[in-house]
C-alpha cells in the first residue's frame, strides 16, 4: 500500500488548488466574479450612456442662442408632434412594419426547409448562405444595391430583356412608393432593408422551428388536419416566439438605421437620419434624444402586446 | 367477420434497409391486436403504414376494405397514440383533446363537450384547463388517449404507449386499456417490445423480427407453441433444445422449446444438471442450470427449497411440455 498516486483523497495540486477548492465550496462567489465584468460593462457603459442620452430629451434648446437649457420640460416631446417631425415617425414605423412582415414571409419557407429537411452539408450550406452576406461590409452591399436598382442598373436591364419594362414602369408609377427609378423610391429602400435584415429573421425562426418536434405535425395530420391547418394551428403558434425574436431585430434595426434611406430612396427623412441631423449639424441634442426614445417606446409597446397575445407561452 | 386492416405482401424499404419485408397481415374488426418484436423489427413501421405516415414500397394495404395507399393521414379514420404522446404544448388539455373536432369545424361548445366526455372516459375529469406541461407522464398518456378517441376512430393505433410509465402505472393502464377496448369495441393495434404486455392485453399477437412476421396467434399459441427459436426465446425466454438433444430423447429431428416453469428441479429421476446461478424474482426464483452442455433455465416458486450454487440436481419435465418447433428448418 505505498505510493501517493493511489491515495483515496489526494491533496491539492498546483498553484491555484486552494482557490478552486474555495470556488467549489462557494459557487456563488465564482458566479459573482464571472458576472462582475459584463454587469459593469452593460450597466455603466452601455445602459448608463443610453440613459444619459434619454435624460437629454427632457431638456430643451434655446431657440435664440442655440444652447441647451438644463431644465426639465416636455417641450421637446411636443416638438415631435409637429407635422414635419411626426411624418418622419409615421414613415419610419410604416417602413419598419412592412419590412418585418415581408421578412417573416420570405424567411419562413427558408427557415422551415433548414429546420426540417436540411441535413449535413445542406445545413452547412444554409448557414453559409444566410451568414455570408453578414460578413461583407454593410456599406459595400448598400452601394452595390444602389447600382443594381439604378436606372442604368442590372435590374432594369433584365426587365428590358424580358420585355417587362412596362411592369417596372407601372410599379414606379404608383404614387408615393414609386419614383423615377427604383434606387430613388421607397420600393428601393424597402427592398434593401429587406435584404440587409433578412438573416436576422431567418436564424431565430429556424431555431424556433427546429424545436418543434416532428411528431407534433404527424399528430396534427393524424387527427385530421390538412397541411394548411397544421401550419396554422400547430407550426405557426409554436414558431411564434422565434418570429417575434426575429421581428425585434428587423423592426428595431429598421427603426434606427440612417444609412440605407440616405443612400437609397427619396430625400425624405427617417428617424435615424433625423437623429443624425439633429445631433450633428442642427446641434439640437434634446430633439435627437427625443427621437431616440420613439423606437424604444414602440418596441416596448410591441413586446408588451406580443406577451399579452401569448406569443411567449410556448417558450 | 370484417377485416379492419389487411396487408398483402407489404414492403417498406429505406434504401437498403428492409424495415418491412413482404408482410401479410389481417386484423379483425373489434380485435385487440398486438405487434411484438425487438426494436428495429418493423413493428412501428407497420403501424406508421396503417396511420399513413409511411407509404409502402410494394404491396397493398386495405383499411375496412378501402385501399389505403396514397391516402394521406388526415383523410384516414385512424388515430394514433404516440410513444412520446405528442401533445400540443401551446394548447390546454381540453383544446388538445378537441383538436380533431376543431379542424373538422365543430363549433366550440359542442367540441368542448365531446372533449370533456373523452376526458371522463380516461378518468381525467376537470383537467381541461391545464397545460400538458403541468401533467405527470401517466396523465399525459391519458390525454393522448382521450385525444385519439374523441373522434371515435375505426382503428386506434398505439405506439408503445406505456413505455415511459413506471411499473405500477403500466399495469394499471394495461387493465384500463383492455377494458376501454372492450367497451368501445374499437379495433386496437398495439405496438410493444414487452412480451408480458402483449400477452396480457391482446386477443392476438404478431411476433416481428427483421421486417417479417414470424408468427401470428393467440397469446397461448405464441407462448406455449412458438414455431421458431426466435419466438421461443423472445417471448418469455424459453429453453431451446437443439435437434441432437431432441433426437436422443424423442427420436425427432427438430428444435424444441421448453418453458422454464415446466422444468422440475429435484433429486429423483431425470437429467443431471449443475446449478450455475439463481435470480430471485419475488414470486419465483429463476435457476440457471447446465445439463449435458446445455444451458437450461427453470422457475421455482418461492417457498420451495433451493439448491445451492454449484450443487448437482436432477431436472425433469412432463413430456407434453416439450413443443417441437415446425417453423425452424
Amino acid at each position: 500500500m505505498s505510493g501517493s498516486g493511489t491515495a483515496i483523497l489526494p491533496g491539492r495540486r498546483g498553484l491555484f488548488g486552494g482557490l478552486w477548492d474555495l470556488f467549489w465550496r462557494r459557487p456563488n462567489l465564482l458566479l459573482f466574479l464571472m458576472l462582475l465584468p459584463p454587469v459593469l460593462w452593460l450597466g455603466i457603459i452601455y445602459l448608463g450612456a443610453l440613459f444619459a442620452l434619454l435624460a437629454q430629451s427632457f431638456f430643451s434648446i434655446d431657440e435664440f442662442s442655440g444652447l441647451v437649457r438644463y431644465e426639465l420640460t416636455l417641450k421637446t416631446y411636443g416638438e415631435l408632434l409637429r407635422p414635419s417631425n411626426f411624418d418622419i415617425i409615421v414613415r419610419t414605423v410604416t417602413m419598419a412594419a412592412l419590412v418585418t412582415v415581408a421578412a417573416a414571409v420570405v424567411a419562413f419557407p427558408i427557415a422551415y426547409y433548414a429546420a426540417r429537411y436540411a441535413r449535413g452539408k445542406w445545413k452547412a450550406l444554409f448557414y453559409l448562405g444566410v451568414m455570408l452576406p453578414l460578413w461583407s461590409s454593410y456599406l459595400v452591399k448598400i452601394y452595390a444595391w444602389k447600382l443594381i436598382l439604378a436606372k442604368e442598373g442590372i435590374l432594369n436591364w433584365v426587365f428590358a430583356k424580358l420585355h417587362l419594362t412596362w411592369l417596372l414602369d407601372g410599379l414606379l408609377a404608383i404614387p408615393i412608393i414609386g419614383g423615377n427609378s427604383l434606387s430613388i423610391s421607397y420600393i428601393g429602400t424597402f427592398l434593401v432593408f429587406l435584404y440587409v435584415w433578412l438573416p436576422f429573421m431567418i436564424l431565430p425562426l429556424q431555431a424556433a422551428l427546429e424545436r418543434v418536434p416532428a411528431t407534433l405535425t404527424e399528430a396534427s395530420s393524424d387527427l385530421g388536419a390538412a397541411p394548411a391547418q397544421t401550419l396554422r394551428h400547430v407550426i405557426l403558434p409554436l414558431a411564434l416566439p422565434g418570429m417575434i425574436a426575429g421581428s425585434i431585430f428587423t423592426f428595431s434595426l429598421t427603426l434606427g438605421d440612417y444609412i440605407i434611406p440616405q443612400i437609397i430612396g427619396t430625400s425624405r427623412l427617417f428617424i435615424g437620419q433625423a437623429v443624425y441631423a439633429q445631433q450633428g449639424t442642427a446641434g439640437n441634442i434634446p430633439l435627437a434624444a427625443a427621437f431616440t426614445v420613439v423606437p424604444i417606446v414602440i418596441m416596448g409597446v410591441y413586446l408588451w402586446l406580443a406577451k399579452r397575445q401569448g406569443a411567449f407561452d410556448a417558450l | 367477420m370484417t377485416t379492419a386492416v389487411r396487408f398483402s405482401r407489404v414492403s417498406r424499404h429505406f434504401g437498403n434497409v428492409r424495415a418491412v419485408d413482404a408482410v401479410d397481415l389481417q386484423v379483425a374488426a373489434g380485435e385487440f391486436f398486438a405487434m411484438l418484436g425487438p426494436s428495429g423489427s418493423g413493428k412501428t413501421t407497420c403501424l406508421r403504414l396503417i396511420a399513413g405516415f409511411e407509404q409502402p414500397t410494394a404491396g397493398h394495404i386495405e383499411i375496412f376494405g378501402e385501399t389505403a395507399e396514397g391516402v394521406p393521414p388526415y383523410r384516414r379514420n385512424v388515430n394514433t397514440v404516440f410513444q412520446d404522446y405528442a401533445l400540443f404544448p401551446h394548447l390546454n388539455v381540453l383544446d388538445n383533446v378537441a383538436y380533431s373536432l376543431m379542424v373538422q369545424g365543430v363549433a366550440m361548445p359542442d367540441r368542448h363537450r365531446a372533449a370533456e366526455q373523452a376526458l371522463d372516459l380516461v378518468q381525467l375529469p376537470g383537467y381541461g384547463p391545464r397545460r400538458p406541461g403541468q401533467l405527470s407522464g401517466g396523465q399525459r398518456q391519458r390525454v393522448a388517449l382521450a385525444r385519439a378517441l374523441v373522434n371515435r376512430p375505426k382503428v386506434l393505433l398505439l405506439d408503445e404507449p406505456l413505455g415511459a410509465l413506471d411499473l405500477r402505472l403500466r399495469e394499471q393502464m394495461q387493465e384500463e386499456l383492455k377494458a376501454l377496448q372492450k367497451s368501445l369495441a374499437i379495433t386496437f393495434v398495439f405496438v410493444t417490445h414487452d412480451q408480458g404486455e402483449a400477452l396480457s392485453m391482446a386477443d392476438r399477437v404478431a411476433v416481428f423480427d427483421q421486417g417479417r412476421i414470424i408468427q401470428v396467434g393467440s397469446p397461448e399459441d405464441i407462448y406455449q407453441r412458438p414455431n421458431t427459436r426466435f419466438v421461443a426465446e423472445f417471448v418469455g425466454s424459453s429453453n431451446v433444445l437443439p435437434p441432437a438433444f431432441v433426437q436422443a430423447r424423442w427420436g425427432r429431428d427438430a428444435w424444441a422449446s421448453l418453458r422454464p416453469e415446466a422444468v422440475t428441479v429435484g433429486r429423483g429421476d431425470g437429467i443431471q444438471a449443475r446449478l450455475i446461478s439463481r435470480a430471485y424474482l419475488g414470486a419465483n426464483t429463476r435457476l440457471a442450470l447446465e445439463a449435458e452442455g446445455l444451458r437450461l433455465s427453470a422457475m421455482v416458486p418461492t417457498g420451495q427449497p433451493l439448491p445451492a450454487d454449484g450443487d448437482t440436481v436432477t431436472v425433469s419435465w412432463a413430456p407434453e411440455a416439450v413443443h417441437f418447433m415446425t417453423g425452424e428448418e
